[in-house]
């Protein structure tokens, strides 16, 4: 499997590295784990590859105060972040995230694969996305003409498809760090591709007793990632000093209002993930429901 | 297309060639500079088969254009010795180990897989070794079920995986951290406890 003809950029600066993306035949490229698969099995063919890997300003971690708000913080990730250095950093009150980031390929792939390459490339079946989604994120967009924001719900569109211009690069990603917010991930693993054949991102806080602002987020279902609205609406204001009862009334019929075609292949069916999501929507939601109790009272 | 000269340090050795952009990492260190050790399998990101360390990180050299390896480090299982990174072998005494004089040119980790038998046809040694030997260094004494969640990104198919573990557990055994004043190494990677483990995904 030998990847067709390319030329190769590597610039060392943002605005080098937008003039090289401008061309329509340019395409970026980042931990390479999603793109070069693809270019060794042809179905993608770009005049120019543009390497992000000489851009250093696009790497790394930080927590930085919200703007108005000193009670809360936004955890700022690079777009080149490796998964494993973001795994390194283990920021904390970003429990979905990492437990996403954990669930993606294997030691290799985290080693070389990048969060916002991950993002960027969409995949309907990447874990990464489903943890943006469930937190609020926003993904910082810069292009010829500026920067945007975008939110996560607004970012992935379809499978292999973003909001994302040709012409624009993905710089980094903000997560909201609600800290007596609790988080948390879980998935199938699909038998043959190891993406997620389901997965499932869960944030919520607890106050007073009661659960406050549940966001319930699924990859593996439809071709963009999708909020299960059904858990969200049935989890507001349930009682957290009950969590099984509450739990399992919200997560039973997770797949509830979801209008998308649900995705199938030769072994999982669209029934099978279906049937797969309340499980996965159970345990995503139990573990941020104990997270969010063990962080209730952190803030006063 | 373009074609870049690239240096890359190879088990030490400064490797130069002129490479089409699109040639791969693993095509240039078996073909253009005959390290074959890493294999080419599944070529597409799975199979952990042309595993090499990357300066200091463990990555798929069927993923990596030979290009953006320029100025890197880059070890393959042949330029390995002794116990990983942070570890120290001890003499355990084991009556089964291999006789002193044999093989004493591998470390602690490829004598345990020659030990314990973990491999058959041997094309996706050179990967697992190179993986325990990361994962070692990770998780100096693992669970059988860390080893196997562990090496997930690396596929046999012939052992079964049992004698695979077998064989990083026995290396774990003969080996220790280095006492360090930071005392970091043993620090875990730990694995999500919710995906199924098993090495053929």
């Amino acid at each position: 499997m030998i990847p067709p003809q390319f030329d190769y950029e590597r610039p060392t600066s943002l605005d080098a590295a937008l003039d090289a993306v401008a061309p329509p035949d340019a395409v970026p490229l980042a931990g390479g784990h999603d793109l070069i698969p693809m270019l060794k099995a042809r179905s993608v063919s770009p005049g120019t590859v543009v390497d992000l890997g000489g851009l250093d300003e696009l790497r790394g971690v930080e927590r930085v105060a919200d703007e108005g708000d000193t009670t809360t913080e936004q955890l700022s990730v690079g777009a080149l972040t490796t998964d494993a250095d973001l795994l390194d950093a283990a920021p904390t009150g970003a429990d979905a995230l990492l437990d996403a980031t954990r669930a993606v390929g294997d030691a290799q792939i985290r080693n070389r694969g990048t969060v916002g390459g991950n993002l960027a490339a969409a995949h309907p079946a990447s874990d990464i996305p489903a943890a943006t989604l469930a937190a609020d994120a926003t993904l910082h967009l810069v292009g010829p003409d500026g920067d945007r924001e975008v939110s996560a719900e607004g970012f992935a569109t379809g499978d292999h498809e973003t909001v994302r211009a040709s012409d624009e690069l993905l710089t980094r990603i903000s997560v909201p760090l609600a800290p007596d917010a609790g988080s948390a991930y879980a998935r199938k693993t699909h038998p043959s591709t190891g993406y997620a054949a389901v997965g499932v991102a869960a944030r919520l806080r607890v106050v007073d007793g009661v659960v406050i602002g549940p966001r319930v987020a699924a990859v593996g279902l439809c071709d963009a990632p999708t909020r299960l609205a059904a858990v969200e609406d049935r989890l507001a204001g349930a009682d957290a000093g009950a969590p099984v009862e509450a739990v399992e009334s919200a997560t039973t019929r997770a797949g509830d209002g979801v209008d998308a075609p649900v995705r199938e292949d030769h072994i999982v069916s669209a029934d099978q993930r279906r049937a797969l999501l309340p499980k996965y929507a159970e345990q995503a939601v139990s573990e941020a429901l104990a997270r969010a109790v063990g962080r209730e009272g952190v803030v006063a | 297309m373009s074609e870049h000269e690239v240096t890359v340090t190879v088990d030490g050795s400064a490797e130069r060639a002129t490479v089409e952009a699109r040639r791969l990492l693993v095509h240039a260190l078996r073909e253009e500079w005959g390290y074959t050790q890493p294999n080419v399998g599944c070529e597409s990101g799975k199979c952990g088969a042309c595993t090499v360390e990357m300066d200091g990180d463990v990555v798929k050299s069927c993923c990596v254009l030979a290009v953006q390896a320029d100025g890197s480090e880059v070890t393959t299982v042949g330029g390995v010795d002794g116990a990983p990174e942070g570890l120290a072998e001890v003499d355990a005494g084991d009556p089964r180990a291999t006789p002193a004089g044999d093989n004493d040119e591998f470390g602690p980790v490829q004598r345990s897989f020659h030990e314990e038998h973990g491999l058959q046809c041997g094309y996706c040694t050179p990967g697992m070794v190179l993986r325990a030997r990361d994962l070692l260094a990770d998780i100096p004494d693992p669970s059988r079920e860390e080893i196997r969640e562990g090496l997930k990104g690396n596929v046999c198919r012939c052992t079964g995986y049992e004698n695979v573990v077998d064989a990083v557990e026995a290396a774990a055994a003969k080996l220790e951290p280095i006492e360090t004043d930071g005392g970091t190494a043993g620090q875990a990677d730990t694995v999500d406890g919710g995906a199924p483990t098993g090495g053929d995904d």
